[in-house]
């Protein structure tokens, strides 16, 4: 599907002023799924807590133009569930007039890699149609850069610090695209901010499907990662063409396709020393980490597309 | 006309939710509820109620199923206990706060550990502070016409709050009585047509829910609820004369058994109620004068009716079936000392604490329990503030 600039919709989600900060990738996951929308179309927003929520609906303002619900932190999937399964009961029942929306969960790495995984895997097994969308920034930044489930290997952050002895998180990235997957979903499904096109289809694609979706964002951000904030695109696009985070979509499970393919792919360096949080690599003692790094990128992708040929053969 | 038929608390639960024409309904199976869940899930399969029934992996995702659809504008029911409103506990106060009328069931069950799945009022006392309406119920039919009401309290726009209807674990969960049942039609009528939630979400109207409220707002969101409270002690003196008048059932914040020529009080909540009235009436044929107040609703807490019950009584026994370690005493006791605080003249308060883990209340455990009260009253001495009744020491 091509995508035309002119026909996306002009409706933005979220009012100017927001509190996020400058340089955020966040609201840009946010206005980007929103441009998959069909005119007359309607998304219901649910996100947990975390650096989206708060910042954007200190009451009594909101920055919220289509209806914004959180909870708490954990549950974003089983609310969402509940709202999907409110509105379908009430259509069925006449006693709701609108259109059936479409449910859209935005959380953060913490409330779905981490605390959240479980409501998460609990929402796709039951089939609710929702589509779950991650940004992943890679830490806990509400509370201030700690380590999560999805940070990376050795990255700093405030309680996977670069000490004396340990350089970092020692622990690699959690798999969520994998996990999700696992699910036999519709649609699973990596997206990146500096590939808006491959991202608008991606959205279009998972709003279609019939049954639960789940798209993993990675969402840079300046105030974590101690990267000057006018370069977020830049770093969410090296990202991609290191094969840091490659862009690909699993369907039902097993049908894997790389959506933007990396034939030259950039050294992970390139990525890693735009970065404070890796500054620590770059020195001469922890070279070896980053060959792991660069190893484990990779065997990733080299993985990704033996599956991409198992899955057209 | 009525139907009478017989019905364990659990089936009863089921069958009040299936006439309430609810929703949307999210639950997780434990022990003793578990048959409530069942019985709904058969009801949906065989398209007897018209409800998205959604299996969640947990009571945390149950809850927050019940909020997501309340919020939706939906009719809401859960059902739970013991480890499992533990685990609901985070969402609890965020449904009240989120002022979502959602109904509740619980099959009341101790706490681990060490793990039991008998009766104690442990869970739900637990929760007193969560906003959440209480009412504990005394037997199976009071059971059925507590859902009913729950619903019609719940979803009035002046209350919006959620209601907790607690029964006995086993004791009444899983024990079959007689239950006159009301026809469908005449329950559509009792309840309000849907909850009368003022904004449910809608994309044509889009706003925000669960927002962020720091120091300058948060405090009016609390004071609201208080207010939402306030409010549900008059809804609930509403919806039991409409009962009464459609089943002929009256029911009351409390009830009071006995009172007026005794200078000795026992207050208890649940299916104990029904055996201190059983040895109330066999001291009464000896000649010894002790009356009887069941709490039925605890939260709101019946304020302006307890205080009337127990003008110029001598001695007050409160009745605890929960226990909290290092506190004065049980969580009833703590509240019917507060209230008397400014009695004139002051009763002796002591404490009763009794069941735990679902041990018996024996009819002789309850004569006991009168007996001790009159001998508060002829010493004027409580020797100990806490008396632990049926326990090993
Ligand atoms: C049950 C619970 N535990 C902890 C917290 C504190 N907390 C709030 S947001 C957050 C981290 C959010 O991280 P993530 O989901 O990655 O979102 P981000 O802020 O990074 O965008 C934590 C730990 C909470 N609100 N609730
Ligand atoms: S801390 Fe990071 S994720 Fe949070 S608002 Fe700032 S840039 Fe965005
Ligand atoms: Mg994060």
């Amino acid at each position: 599907m091509a995508l035309s600039i002119p026909k996306l919709p002009r409706e933005e989600p979220l009012a100017p002023g927001h509190r996020l900060c400058s340089g955020c990738a966040a609201p840009l996951v946010v206005k980007l799924t929103f441009k998959a929308l069909r005119p007359g179309e309607r998304m219901v927003a649910v996100v947990p807590t975390g650096c989206l929520e708060v910042a954007t609906t200190i009451y009594p303002e909101t920055a919220w133009k289509c209806p914004f619900i959180h909870v708490a932190f954990e549950n974003a999937a089983a609310v969402a569930s509940g709202i999907e399964a409110g509105f379908k009961v009430l259509i069925r029942k006449g006693k709701y007039k609108g259109k059936m929306p479409y449910v859209v969960v935005f959380g953060g790495d913490g409330g779905t890699f981490d605390i959240g995984l479980q409501a998460l895997s609990g929402m796709l097994e039951r089939g609710h149609k929702v589509l779950y969308i991650c940004y992943d920034n890679e830490a806990y930044m509400n509370t201030g850069i700690q380590r999560s489930g999805a940070t990376p290997y050795r990255a700093w952050t405030t309680t996977s610090p670069v000490g004396r002895k340990i350089p970092g998180k020692p622990q690699f990235k959690k798999n969520i695209v994998a996990i999700a997957a696992a699910h036999e979903i519709p649609y699973a499904a990596t997206a990146s901010i500096a590939y808006w096109a491959d991202f608008i289809t991606k959205v279009r694609k998972a709003l279609d499907a019939e049954g639960p979706s789940f798209i993993h964002v990675l969402a840079p951000c300046p105030r974590g990662w101690r990267y000057d904030p006018r370069l977020t695109i830049t770093v969410a696009r090296l990202a991609v063409e290191t094969r840091f985070a490659p862009l690909y979509e699993v369907e039902y499970g097993r049908k894997v396709r790389i959506t933007v393919k990396v034939p030259r792919p950039k050294p992970v360096t390139e990525y890693l020393k735009i970065q404070g949080r890796y500054a620590h690599l770059l020195r001469p003692e922890y070279a070896k980490e980053v060959e792991i790094l660069q190893r484990a990128v990779n065997e990733f992708y080299e993985y990704l597309e033996k599956l991409e040929k198992l899955s057209t053969t | 006309m009525a139907k009478v038929i017989g019905l364990t608390g659990d089936e009863a639960v089921a069958y009040a939710v299936k006439q309430c024409d609810v929703d949307v309904i999210a639950a997780y199976p434990i022990t003793p509820q578990t048959v409530m869940v069942e019985r709904l899930s058969d009801y949906v399969a065989d398209g007897e109620i018209d409800a998205e029934f959604v299996p969640v992996e947990s009571e945390h995702s149950a809850l927050s199923v019940c909020v997501g659809a309340s919020l939706t504008g939906a009719r809401v029911f859960t059902a739970t206990c013991s480890q499992g409103l533990a685990l609901m506990h985070e969402i609890l106060y965020i449904a009240s706060a989120l002022r979502c009328p959602i109904v509740m069931a619980i099959a009341n069950r101790a706490l681990s550990a060490p793990i039991n799945i008998h009766c104690d009022h442990s869970d739900t006392l637990g929760s007193r502070d969560s906003g959440w309406i209480q009412i504990y119920t005394e037997n199976v039919q009071e059971v059925y016409d507590s859902i009913i009401e729950a619903f019609r309290i719940s979803e009035d726009k002046r209350v919006l709050l959620p209601t907790m209807v607690c029964l006995d674990g086993f004791i009444l969960s899983h024990c079959m009585e007689r239950v006159e049942t009301l026809e469908d039609a005449e329950v559509k009528g009792f309840l309000l047509p849907k909850p009368e939630y003022p904004y449910p979400i809608d994309p044509e109207r889009p706003m925000t829910y669960g927002p962020v409220a720091l120091p300058d707002f948060y405090f009016e969101f609390k004071r609201q609820q208080e207010e939402a409270m306030k409010n549900a002690r008059s809804v609930i003196r509403e919806v039991n004369d409409a009962f009464a008048k459609l089943s002929g059932r009256k029911y009351d914040v409390i009830r009071a058994d006995f009172i007026e020529d005794s200078d000795v009080v026992i207050m208890c909540m649940g299916s104990a109620v029904g055996t201190m009235r059983h040895a109330v009436r066999e001291l009464r044929k000896e000649g010894l004068k002790v009356g009887l107040i069941k709490v039925r609703v605890y939260r709101p807490f019946p304020e302006e009716e307890l205080r009337k019950a127990l003008e110029d009584k001598k001695v007050v026994i409160a009745m605890d079936r929960a226990c909290s370690p290092g506190a004065m005493g049980g969580p009833l006791y703590e509240d019917v000392c507060s209230l008397l605080y400014d009695a004139e003249p002051k009763p002796k308060v002591a404490n009763v604490v009794y069941g735990l883990g679902g041990r018996d209340l024996t009819p002789s455990d309850a004569k006991g329990i009168c007996k001790y009260a009159l001998e508060i009253l002829k010493t004027g001495i409580v020797k100990e503030r806490i008396k632990f009744v049926g326990v090993r020491e």
